[in-house]
């Protein structure tokens, strides 16, 4: 039992010392992979590659949540252990929050301008609308 | 006796465990942050498109330009990183130096953006002109201020390290600055996928 909650504290001593700001090898690797999901989508859209609109987007969106990831992995050392999980639920939390904003919004206001009637039509009844007025003057 | 004794080894015990509340507090500070671009992200994903027979992402963005202030940013993530390890080794002079070219990044990246959006608002192209161009704006402009603040923190934290050196309290702040601007990295790159490039296609 004590022998277990010792190597414990040996292990929380290690991460400080080694993963709390990163290791020169991290570093490294984190800026490689976020050249190349860098340079990928940009030379997409510069190059002009022939593709579907849909893929393009895919991608680049793709790639995009990919060197988050990375980001937050090689540059901000988010990790499940840190802070007994807490700074691990909290980005969790905001994740959630996130989705739900975006997604949320997206989705309302798709949903209202489906409801919405069409610019043209409206155009045309404030047009009848007061035309109306003119004669009723 | 015994009990103050045990006490006291309860508390050394529980300081070993959190060292200092400040980055996980520093941390859920980002995620709200996170939380107020996830809002102005949204809200230029619903005004992306009400162009109100003003120009468009084609007629206003450069990917070239972009791709620079993008490049700018993730050398000066790499190079902030690098001050952090000098500092771990407790090197003062290689920490500030590394700072240094950071902040230069930092403010080549503010110059280029400020360059960017007096050229818009010049060519009519302003937070005025559309709701797509407001939503730009407001989001790519919080991204910039927020950078600009920490150029403002770096400058500070340089002069707080040349007269005290690296002491507990400075390599807190270097550690929460550290958090701060590659959190800034990360949402940027959100911006170049989602504002600029998807909409250059």
């Amino acid at each position: 039992m004590s022998a277990d909650t010792h190597s414990h504290h040996d292990d929380h001593h290690g991460d400080h010392a080694s993963h709390g700001h990163g290791t020169m090898g991290q570093l490294m690797i984190g800026f490689a992979l976020a050249a190349i999901l860098t340079i990928i989508p940009f030379y997409l859209v510069m190059a002009e590659v022939e593709m579907s609109r849909t893929a393009l987007v895919g991608i680049i969106m793709g790639l995009g949540a990919v060197q988050i990831i990375v980001h937050l992995v090689f540059f901000l050392h988010l990790n499940t252990t840190s802070e007994e999980g807490s700074t691990f639920m909290a980005t969790l939390l905001a994740v959630i929050i996130l989705v739900i904003v975006l997604a949320g919004s997206l989705w309302v206001m798709h949903n209202m301008n489906e409801n919405m009637m069409p610019m043209h039509d409206m155009e045309q009844m404030l047009e009848e609308m007061q035309s109306l007025q003119s004669q009723q003057g | 006796m015994s009990h103050s004794q045990t006490a006291s080894v309860s508390i050394a015990d529980h300081e070993v465990h959190h060292d200092s509340p400040t980055p996980i507090g520093f941390w859920i500070y980002l995620m709200s942050d996170c939380i107020i671009f996830g809002a102005l992200f949204a809200t230029y994903a619903v005004l992306g498109g009400g162009f109100a027979g003003g120009p468009g992402p084609k007629d206003l963005f450069e990917p070239g330009f972009v791709a620079i202030e993008t490049a700018l940013l993730l050398f000066s993530s790499i190079t902030f990183g690098l001050a952090m390890l000098q500092a771990d080794k407790g090197k003062r002079d290689g920490t500030m130096m590394w700072l240094v070219i950071t902040g230069l990044l930092g403010a080549g990246f503010i110059a280029m953006e400020l360059y960017e959006f007096r050229h818009l608002i010049h060519i009519g192209a302003g937070p005025d002109r559309s709701a797509f161009l407001s939503s730009f704006f407001a989001l790519v402009g919080t991204h910039g201020l927020h950078v600009t603040g920490g150029i403002i923190w770096l400058v500070t934290l340089l002069t707080q390290i040349k007269a005290h050196g690296l002491t507990t309290a400075n390599m807190r702040r270097l550690g929460t600055l550290s958090m701060f601007w590659h959190f800034l990295d990360l949402i940027w790159i959100g911006v170049f996928s989602f504002v600029y490039l998807v909409r250059l296609i």
